[in-house]
């Protein structure tokens, strides 16, 4: 069983269904474990040495946050400032991330229509998340496209909310279990584009 | 006893009015001091007699400058000037000595030239201090090379009060220094003579370590100020007293326990104590050497005395400059040391006195020479003025560069008030660097905090000779956690006045407290119990299970809006009513900001969190 640390950024969680409902869902899982960084880290005085343990104890890194202004929420940004040290992540000596899996669950407002090249954001997720793909590359971890839900301002129905939180914890669960086909994955523009082609039965 | 009130009134009058004249002018106070002497000396208005005796009782002021002068000599601090103390100071002292002694063996027999030699080597650290720290030149690499050579010469002078006599060719006239009161031990046999002297040091060295301590807290507990005052005079009395017993010389017992006393607790209370007695004791001497200076014989010897003056100033500054390329001081530095310490010192007057007392120089080698130094000291002050005009222009740059060099360390704070809040305020800043002077009046306290190892004084901050001693007038921050308003606010107008540069932060006890800083337009006045109680609050949202980064959130908000509403209140504060409902309107708009189901800065943040399309 691979381990799996899910580093959590929404600084207005109690006003986000859908953050909490994915959190929810995976949150009791064997092997799975919930680092929520703004409730760890109000002041964003950062224990840099706490996280970079975490990080070494588990297989697969994931960051769960909110799209905000094309990019994470500011404490995540702090997070890759301060613990992906020279010599730790990267660097000639910098082994400690090498072939951990990376990828981002990420909510957005606008529809996922609005993030193609002729839609009204004119950029796509895969472009805006380039850098996170960058800093996967550096650290020498095996980079995965986004879990993506979308249309969250439009409010999503209880049903849609439902489902996504089940799609993730299927997810995670074919990861943490190596049921997942992670080449056909790379493949995809979402990790969710199609969870049921992806994940194996046993 | 009329006429000695008469004679002691006519020389505080003298000095009260030549004094402030004389710093007017840029002169110094010393200078006031002499200037004063001849005025009411014999070839003045001749208001006064027994000079003689009036010079060699006040001499026990130079004993307590010595007293003081241990006071600062911190282990620590000697330790970090060794190079320049040793380097600077002793090859100006020898090289200098050593010039004037050979020119003098020229006229004289070789221990009157070089008696002459070692007393003329000396500089005036009275003037030449005044005048650096008046001119903000203390921290500049000549002003700390200068007062490495001072610090030397000032030790220099315990060895010479003990060797002078030792050079003696002539037959004492008056009975004078070797007199004891009390007990001669020239009595006793030689070797008992040499137990004497070395226990009655260790005897000092072991009471200045061991029992002053206990004794000093044992006063300090009673609070009365001067039972405070009269044990340390006592303490400097004594020492001298029992050093004059044996032979030895008074000024180096003080000195002595000077030192054993310097990481004393106390120390800076005994300092300011002592100071004003010194300052008066110095004062009378100064004004008793111009009162004796025979200006029949000036007169008469105008051309020699003229020419001794300038030879000393050249032979010094000489000596000075070389010094300096040997040491390799940056040439625009060398210029201001050389010139800061080329004239005679006001040891050279105890030094002569001496002489003559002990029959090593007669009165008509000692009166032109006293009288070169004195003028050479007149013309110290004229001579930084000309050095400063001369470097002028060059001097804009130099500030600039000094900026830069700033380290925490050298950050000059004073705490005033140790107790739960200002040891913790003190825990801080050491921790980050920044060393405080703290003063605190608590007897007891200090002693638990000196082993935990902070160093800490004891002594009343609000009294204005306290915080002198603390070093007030170069210090750049005041932390006043002093429990009593009253008390902190009378330390704030007491700093204001004398110290404007000192910047002010201080603690409040409460609201109305507050107001009285503002008053005083102090607008770094924290709450003392304001911080704990946002954090305790936001600890307990935490604990009811409310999102930290929320709860974290609403303490700063809660904070910076408590802070805004505080001038209004101010402005408001004397009338009540007015007051209430400011107080309560505010009160309600910080309820209605913060509720939190509908937490307008929270949904502040739901809104921040995307590119909404609005056409979706």
């Amino acid at each position: 069983m691979k381990k799996i640390l899910i580093n959590f950024a929404h600084p207005a969680k109690s006003h986000s269904n859908i953050n909490k409902a994915l959190r929810k869902v995976v949150e009791e899982l064997d092997n799975v474990t919930v680092n929520d960084l703004y409730a760890n880290y109000p002041d964003f005085m950062i224990d840099i040495k706490r996280e970079q343990a975490l990080c070494e104890a588990h297989d697969i890194i994931i960051f769960q946050h909110p799209l905000y202004w094309y990019s994470t929420p500011a404490i995540m940004k702090e997070w890759l400032d301060l613990v992906l040290e020279h010599g730790w992540a990267y660097g000639s000596e910098g082994k400690a991330l090498q072939d951990k899996l990376f990828f981002q669950a990420i909510s957005t407002g606008g529809d996922a229509s609005t993030y193609q090249k002729d839609g009204y954001n004119e950029f796509t997720l895969a472009e805006l998340t380039s850098p996170y793909q960058a800093t996967a590359k550096l650290c020498n971890m095996t980079w995965l496209p986004p879990f993506v839900v979308s249309g969250v301002h439009s409010g999503l129905p209880k049903e849609k909310v439902q489902s996504h939180a089940e799609a993730f914890r299927r997810t995670i669960i074919a990861l943490r279990d190596a049921l997942f086909d992670i080449e056909l994955a790379k493949q995809q523009e979402y990790l969710n584009s199609d969870v049921n082609r992806v994940i194996r039965s046993v | 006893m009329e006429t000695f009130l008469l004679q002691f009134f006519i020389f505080l009058t003298a000095a009260a009015i030549s004094v402030p004249i004389a710093k007017k002018l840029g002169l110094g106070s010393v200078l006031g001091y002499l200037i004063a002497g001849i005025v009411i000396g014999p070839f003045g208005a001749s208001l006064i007699h027994d000079v003689e005796e009036i010079m060699h009782f006040t001499e026990f002021g130079v004993v307590m400058m010595l007293f003081l002068v241990g006071l600062e000599l911190k282990p620590s601090l000697l330790w970090q000037l060794k190079m320049p103390i040793l380097g600077f100071g002793g090859s100006q002292v020898i090289i200098t000595s050593l010039a004037i002694s050979a020119i003098a063996y020229y006229f004289l027999p070789w221990q009157q030239a070089a008696a002459i030699g070692l007393i003329l080597s000396l500089s005036s650290t009275a003037i030449v201090l005044q005048t650096l720290q008046e001119k903000g030149k203390m921290k500049t690499e000549a002003g700390q090379s200068v007062f490495a050579v001072l610090l030397f010469q000032d030790l220099a002078v315990i060895p010479m009060l003990a060797v002078l006599p030792l050079l003696a060719t002539l037959a004492i006239s008056t009975g004078g220094h070797h007199d004891s009161a009390l007990y001669d031990i020239s009595a006793l046999p030689h070797y008992l003579q040499i137990t004497v002297t070395i226990s009655a040091i260790a005897a000092v060295l072991i009471f200045g370590k061991f029992a002053c301590r206990p004794i000093f807290l044992m006063i300090a507990k009673t609070g009365v100020r001067e039972i405070f005052v009269a044990a340390a005079l006592a303490l400097v009395i004594g020492t001298s007293l029992l050093m004059m017993m044996v032979g030895l010389s008074p000024a180096l017992g003080a000195f002595l326990a000077g030192v054993v006393l310097a990481d004393n607790e106390f120390r800076h209370e005994l300092e300011s104590d002592i100071e004003p007695f010194k300052g008066l004791l110095l004062g009378i001497f100064f004004i008793s050497i111009g009162a004796s200076l025979n200006f029949s014989l000036i007169g008469n010897n105008i051309s020699l005395i003229l020419g001794l003056t300038a030879g000393l100033i050249a032979i010094k500054w000489l000596v000075l400059v070389l010094v300096g390329l040997v040491f390799k001081i940056s040439s625009k530095e060398r210029a201001l040391f050389a010139i800061a310490l080329a004239q005679g010192g006001e040891f050279a007057f105890v030094l002569f006195q001496l002489a003559k007392t002990s029959g090593v120089l007669s009165v008509d080698i000692i009166e032109p020479l006293i009288s070169a130094v004195a003028i050479s000291m007149f013309l110290a002050p004229v001579m930084f003025v000309i050095h400063e005009k001369v470097t002028q222009t060059s001097q804009v740059e130099n500030k600039e560069q000094e900026d830069d060099t700033i380290k925490k360390s050298d950050h000059k704070v004073i705490i005033a008030g140790f107790g739960r809040l200002g040891t913790d305020i003190g825990r801080f800043l050491l921790s980050a660097g920044i060393k405080p002077i703290i003063l605190d009046h608590n007897a007891g306290n200090i002693s638990v905090l000196r082993k935990l190892g902070f160093e800490v004084y004891y002594g009343d901050a609000t009294r204005l000779d306290l915080l002198a001693s603390a070093g007030a007038s170069s210090a750049e921050l005041l932390i006043i956690t002093l429990s009593d308003t009253h008390a902190a606010t009378q330390l704030v107008e007491l700093a204001r006045k004398h110290y404007p540069q000192l910047k002010v932060v201080v603690n409040a006890r409460d609201r109305e407290a507050s107001f009285e800083f503002m008053d005083l337009n102090i607008n770094e006045v924290y709450r003392e119990t304001f911080g704990t109680a946002l954090n305790m609050g936001q600890a307990a949202m935490k604990q009811l299970g409310i999102d930290p980064y929320e709860a974290h959130r609403l303490k700063q908000i809660f904070q910076k809006k408590d802070l805004e509403m505080m001038p209004e209140l101010y402005k408001q504060r004397s009338e009540e009513e007015s007051y209430i409902s400011l107080y309560q309107k505010h009160h309600e708009h910080l309820e209605e900001l913060m509720n939190l189901d509908h937490n307008e800065c929270l949904i502040a943040l739901d809104k921040a969190w995307t590119a909404k399309n609005p056409e979706l």
